[in-house]
């Protein structure tokens, strides 16, 4: 960029204020100056160009890729469209969401399912993780290593993930089955044909992987509560579950909301690992491998793949919403 | 960046009209930086070669390593007999089914590869095709009537020109059978009463897999055509019958006497662990298309293979076969160029089937006089119940709109296996929506 309005400014003064007097020297600068317009042409020319840039292209790309594609799935429930010519689009109302909530029978599973989801993870995997970094935060030989050995899960590939899971699942010569002594035996379970249990066993897997990353959101979390919180705690006689409870997680309250919304986030966007075991079906069914279903592949069909996608969105809004509000209004109060 | 900037800079006249144009210029520049991210999503591919008679382009969905040397095999006999160079551009198979739709709108190749039934007929109905009908002209008496009822679109005109198919049918250890003492069955009742046989013989009678979805498709096919008949099949999968009716119901009805007999495991299995289990003497039988060979790797084991049409139960006996058919279309583009014309003659002679058949040995040439010479017995019955059929299917995910295939009959189908019930009224809904949305 230019010399003059690059260079660092001194504290008191603004960086448009050097680049003003640039721009000053133009027919009209000075009278303008006092007046109430004074405090916009502080910019100049330059300014706004790299104003525009900086700001503009951020917000064109979001428009682009965010914004634009959310408007027209919203624009798309609302139509019947064979994605082929523009010209077949047609006008639908609300058949798709009536289709959806009254005709489609995957869809009221989708949302139970969606709900245990939640559920397990609150109250299984999201404790776990914390009970793991808890455990991790004292001072034991090898805590690296246990830390990474949590946290692999979250860094393997999806096809990494089906195979190891199947090892413990299959039905014939699976670990688990072998472990219950029914390998080979018609009393085998199918863990993951058998639409009773095939849910347990993805939500395990996807505990397998949420706790170790909610351990290592909470260990950054526990390693930033101030030490001396802990010594008051001690010195006033509590033991170690009340210090715990009373004084290092309620301090660890920015920590907790974050796990909170990704927590309620995987839950409404839980899909790899059901999309590998059968793609969402026979016990299986997520809204998001819903979504998939109808809106790729030869399976297409829009409408119906949009209005998914809508009220996937709108629940989705709820939680972070209720984050934004949680962040900003503190912001605020501060 | 600064140099571009002093020229404005020294226009010293600039009022508040010349910062609007320069923001203006701003924003469309950042704009026109996004105009390569939308075209990117289109997802066209590059132009192709011009179509002169000389030269045509041919898309191919058959990626795996058997097929497309195959197709190589085909382009390069050819190119060998005619001279003209075939530019073929070969896409992984799921992506070329999946994006299908804006490959024909995009800029598609002269020829492609694509299966027979309501997917081709979808299309041509669009218009996206191109008639062949001086093709068949040529090509006409190297095919059976059923491959050409098969090739035709909905206007009476033809459009594919097949290449290959496999049936559909009920695979057996020959071996086993003759030890156990089993005979064939003709009837369904027949088929009932040896599978009764087999289960008191601690056997699973019917080898069955569902994890995927489609393979049950294959027993609803049949028990339909056995019971209503071909023609109702198609009318069905093209939604001109409702589902919500008692000949639909009847289907279910009757293979729910069938669902003692099939392996309780289906839904937890691939059909590649179903012919494992065949092969294991698990199972006493197995439907599945005549590819469940790929999976018997020891010679003596695909030796003992063999199989038998689905018993017949009310009407037109085993007349049926399902026996899903591969071959090439021309895109509307294509239809211009007279080369990418003589490519799906050359497919349809003997001489073009008979390369391709030469390098693929797992299906069964379509064309009459194709070359049988190294044909196992097995092949060889294949290519005679094909030969014999006077009605070939598709199989559903073919014949029907692909999202009430995928989208309404897969889980459907899984649940009638888990427990006997469907609703009838509920897939007729669902059909409604969905062929409305075409």
């Amino acid at each position: 960029m230019s010399t003059t309005a690059e260079k660092p400014a001194a504290p008191d003064s603004e960086p448009g204020a050097a680049g003003r007097t640039t721009a000053g020297k133009g027919h009209s600068g000075a009278g303008r100056r006092p007046g109430k317009a004074g405090k916009v042409r502080r910019l100049t020319r330059r300014d706004k160009f790299v104003l525009a840039i900086m700001v503009g292209l951020p917000t064109l790309i979001q428009l682009l890729l965010v914004w634009l594609p959310t408007l027209f799935s919203i624009a798309l429930s609302f139509t019947r469209w064979n994605g082929l010519d523009l010209k077949d689009i047609k006008p639908a109302g609300t058949d798709n969401y009536r289709f959806v909530v009254q005709d489609y029978p995957p869809f009221w599973p989708a949302m139970q399912h969606n709900i245990l989801w939640l559920v397990f993870l609150a109250l299984i995997a999201t404790p776990l993780g914390l009970l793991l970094a808890v455990l991790l935060d004292q001072k034991i030989r090898g805590s690296k290593i246990y830390q990474s050995i949590f946290f692999t899960p979250v860094m393997l590939s999806l096809a990494l993930i089906g195979v190891i899971w199947q090892l413990f699942y299959n039905r014939d010569s699976g670990l688990l089955n072998y472990l219950l002594g029914t390998a080979g035996t018609p009393r085998a379970v199918d863990w993951f044909g058998d639409s009773n249990v095939n849910i347990w066993a993805a939500m395990v897997a996807a505990t397998w992987r949420h706790a170790g990353y909610v351990m290592l959101l909470y260990l950054a979390g526990l390693k930033g509560v101030d030490p001396s919180l802990r010594e008051a705690a001690s010195i006033d006689g509590a033991n170690a579950v009340q210090t715990f409870f009373r004084v290092v997680f309620p301090a660890m309250r920015p920590v907790n909301i974050v796990i909170v919304v990704i927590t309620i986030i995987e839950s409404l966007r839980a899909f790899d690992i059901v999309y590998i075991i059968n793609r969402g079906t026979n016990g299986l069914e997520l809204i998001s491998a819903l979504v998939i279903q109808n809106l790729v592949g030869e399976g297409q069909v829009i409408g119906v793949g949009s209005a998914l996608a809508v009220i996937l969105l709108v629940i989705s809004l709820i939680p972070i919403v209720f984050y934004l509000i949680r962040t900003f209004g503190k912001e605020s109060k501060a | 960046m600064a140099a571009n900037l002093d020229p404005f800079q020294s226009a010293h006249n600039a009022g508040p009209g010349r910062r609007t144009i320069l923001k203006t210029l701003g924003i469309g520049a950042a704009g026109l930086a996004g105009i390569p991210l939308l075209a990117a999503c289109t997802g066209g591919s590059g132009p192709a070669p011009g179509a002169s008679s000389n030269s045509l382009t041919f898309g191919s969905g058959s990626s795996d390593d058997v097929p497309k040397n195959a197709y190589k095999a085909v382009t390069d006999a050819f190119t060998k007999k005619t001279g003209v160079t075939v530019a073929t551009n070969v896409v992984p198979h799921n992506d070329f089914q999946n994006k299908i739709n804006s490959y024909l709108q995009g800029s598609p190749d002269d020829a492609f590869t694509w299966f027979a039934g309501y997917r081709m007929q979808y299309y041509a109905g669009k218009g996206l095709l191109a008639p062949v009908d001086d093709v068949w002209a040529t090509i006409g008496s190297n095919f059976s009537d059923a491959m050409k009822k098969a090739s035709t679109g909905p206007d009476g005109k033809m459009y594919l020109v097949p290449n290959y198919n496999y049936p559909w049918g009920f695979f057996y250890r020959k071996s086993f059978w003759a030890e156990k003492g089993y005979a064939v069955p003709k009837t369904f009742d027949e088929l009932k009463t040896l599978a009764t046989k087999m289960k008191s013989d601690g056997i699973i009678p019917i080898g069955f897999a569902d994890k995927d979805g489609w393979p049950a498709m294959g027993t609803f096919d049949y028990i339909n055509m056995r019971l209503n008949g071909y023609q109702f099949h198609i009318d069905l999968t093209a939604h001109k019958e409702s589902w919500d009716q008692k000949k639909v119901s009847d289907v279910f009805d009757t293979w729910k006497a069938l669902l003692p007999f099939q392996d309780p495991n289906a839904l937890g299995q691939t059909w590649q662990d179903a012919a494992k289990a065949l092969e294991a003497k698990k199972t006493g039988m197995y439907l599945l298309g005549s590819f469940v060979t790929q999976q018997f790797t020891d010679p003596a084991v695909l030796a003992d293979i063999d199989f038998f049409p689905f018993p017949e139960i009310a009407v037109e006996g085993t007349d049926a076969v399902e026996a899903p058919i591969d071959g090439l279309l021309l895109s509307k583009k294509g239809g211009d160029n007279k080369a990418a014309h003589d490519f799906l003659a050359f497919m349809g002679s003997a001489e073009g089937q008979n390369a391709y058949a030469a390098v693929d040995t797992s299906n069964i040439a379509t064309v009459k006089g194709a070359d049988t010479s190294k044909f196992s017995p097995l092949n060889k019955k294949c290519a005679d119940t094909i030969a014999n059929a006077k009605y070939i299917s598709q199989f559903l995910d073919r014949d029907a709109l692909p999202a009430m295939a995928n989208n309404v009959m897969i889980p459907a189908l899984q649940s009638f296996i888990k427990d006997g019930t469907v609703d009838v009224k509920n897939l007729e809904a669902q059909a409604k929506t969905l062929y409305a949305a075409q």
